[in-house]
């Protein structure tokens, strides 16, 4: 029998596409930035397109967050986000042990997919990790290094811009791993494709 | 998780705090002691008086005693001498007659000693074993070959007037200042037309349009000097010389915004020169004093993210060849 639920509204799959276009951007612009190279035959993007594009991206990722945390104030999609403290750690061991041995000996999945409960509690705890603190971090240090007038030209004897770059080349990288996890988690729906098509139509598919 | 923190401040405390010991040497290491600049540490100060009383104010008396006539008359600014900025200058400890011909202590100066040729730097510096080091000989050359030098009236007192500059960069811990006096060198003349005209017949130059091609156009200026975009960087020289024509100057961002930027043999050589502790950053030397995107790469920080992304990649792929396996079966 197959499951059939209206899980991504249409508000919801734009700002996921447009943050995942913006972020793959960011992500190529910045290492170009990051690994700039004399010699041109090195560079991923121009050091010059790379910076303008990456700006550009940067600001239009600002309003999208923007919309997603309003869209999830008034619409109640905030609730998935809402990590449960009881048994934190052995229900994400659970999950974690799912995805590690558990769905190779075809175990039934530990946490389904309801209208209640969107995400399991490893995707709740990093999206909302990813969410919450990384994009903040990420939005608040490259509007100091996009406006380097306005940081604190030393701390503790350190160059604020240096603690600010470094800040958010490493939140950079951790959104980046993320990314890459969450893309491929994403290949783990009934056939390859599903979760992104879901993503697309707005309807979770699975087969019970 | 008290272990994660104190093993994360560890390392950001490693990372950032080891290089508190790393700023610009403040003075010459081959100097036993450091003089202080200043009038009263001149001995020539109460001869060199009896100069400045004249050429170190704006205005000067001029009086005809016989005919009891006294005027005061502007003092041209190619003769005026400002007192506080000659004493801490790089001559600061010079009487006058050091350079000018003794001749002048007479008044009205005789004609003779107005036409005399004053010198150049390499008249005292060049050839000399004292200043080998700073290689005056070499910055002619460079300077010779240069755009300044196809203008007759150029000469190296066009940028280093000898009663008021100051070497900086190599002496400062303050960047922003040592730049902000090399570019004022510069815009002396291309930022006022003025001073521009007496010496070409170009149109004027409109600094802030001309390079509105550069993002972050103020944070530029204030920390880079006009020269490391505009002159050649030669290996052996501690500042190039040879300024080139507006088209060849550096247009490409990965000049200065990569690992082997070129400022580090521009405006951070001398720190450069100085320090050479491995902080953990690629070009740290100059990360006391700025920070260029692409210029620094703190190392550690680098083989930890190949780590763990190669680290991700290979565990999906373990996952995905489990995947297929159970697939199959």
């Amino acid at each position: 029998m197959e499951k059939r639920l209206y899980l991504y509204p249409v508000w919801i799959r734009l700002w996921h596409l447009l943050n995942a276009v913006l972020v793959i951007i960011l992500i190529f612009t910045g290492i170009s930035m990051q690994y700039a190279s004399a010699e041109i035959s090195f560079s991923l993007i121009r050091f010059d397109q790379a910076v303008a594009w990456h700006n550009v991206a940067a600001i239009i990722l600002v309003f999208n967050y923007v919309i997603f945390v309003l869209g999830n104030i008034f619409t109640g999609n905030s609730r998935h986000y809402k990590v449960k403290k009881e048994n934190f750690w052995s229900r994400l061991f659970t999950q974690l042990k799912f995805y590690a041995f558990g769905m190779f000996r075809g175990e039934e999945h530990p946490f389904p997919i309801t209208y209640k409960q969107k995400f399991n509690p490893l995707q709740k705890i990093s999206y909302v990790l990813v969410m919450y603190v990384g994009m903040p971090v990420v939005i608040i240090t490259g509007f100091g290094l996009l406006f380097p007038e306005i940081l604190v030209q030393q701390f503790f004897g350190v160059s604020g811009l240096l603690i600010t770059d470094v800040l958010h080349i490493t939140m950079g990288f951790i959104i980046t791993i993320f990314l890459v996890i969450h893309i491929y988690t994403c290949t783990l729906g009934d056939k390859p494709g599903t979760l992104f098509k879901s993503m697309v139509s707005g309807y979770h598919e699975e087969h019970e | 998780m008290k272990i994660a923190i104190a093993l994360f401040t560890t390392i950001i405390s490693v990372i950032f705090l080891t290089d508190n010991n790393m700023g610009p040497v403040l003075q010459d290491p081959e100097e036993d002691f450091q003089v202080v600049k200043g009038i009263e540490n001149n001995i020539f100060a109460e001869d060199n008086e009896k100069c400045l009383v004249c050429h170190g104010e704006p205005y000067f008396e001029l009086s005809d005693t016989a005919a009891g006539v006294v005027q005061n008359r502007l003092m041209c600014d190619d003769y005026f001498v400002e007192r506080d900025e000659f004493y801490q200058s790089n001559h600061w400890s010079f009487a006058c007659t050091d350079c000018h011909s003794y001749d002048f202590e007479l008044f009205p100066h005789p004609v003779s000693a107005r036409l005399e040729e004053p010198y150049n730097c390499n008249d005292c510096h060049g050839y000399d074993e004292q200043y080998a080091h700073f290689q005056f000989e070499k910055i002619q050359e460079e300077y010779q070959e240069s755009i300044h030098a196809e203008i007759e009236e150029f000469s190296c007192w066009k940028c280093h007037d000898p009663h008021s500059y100051e070497v900086l960069i190599r002496n400062t811990d303050d960047f922003e200042e040592a730049i902000l006096q090399n570019n004022n060198i510069c815009l002396e003349c291309h930022s006022n037309f003025s001073n521009f005209q007496l010496l070409t017949d170009r149109e004027e130059i409109e600094i802030v349009q001309s390079h509105d091609w550069l993002p972050n156009q103020e944070a530029h200026f204030k920390s880079v000097r006009c020269l490391e975009c505009h002159t050649e960087i030669n290996d052996t020289l501690m500042v190039a010389h040879k300024v080139l024509p507006m088209d060849k100057a550096v247009k490409r961002c990965t000049e200065c915004h990569s690992a082997d930027s070129r400022l580090m043999a521009s405006l951070y050589r001398y720190q450069s020169k100085e320090l050479r502790g491995d902080v953990g950053f690629i070009n740290a030397v100059i990360l006391n004093q700025s920070f260029v995107v692409g210029a620094h790469r703190n190392v550690i920080l680098n083989y930890l993210s190949y780590i763990i992304f190669a680290g991700v990649i290979l565990l999906l792929f373990v996952h995905i060849f489990f995947r297929i396996l159970k697939s199959k079966s």
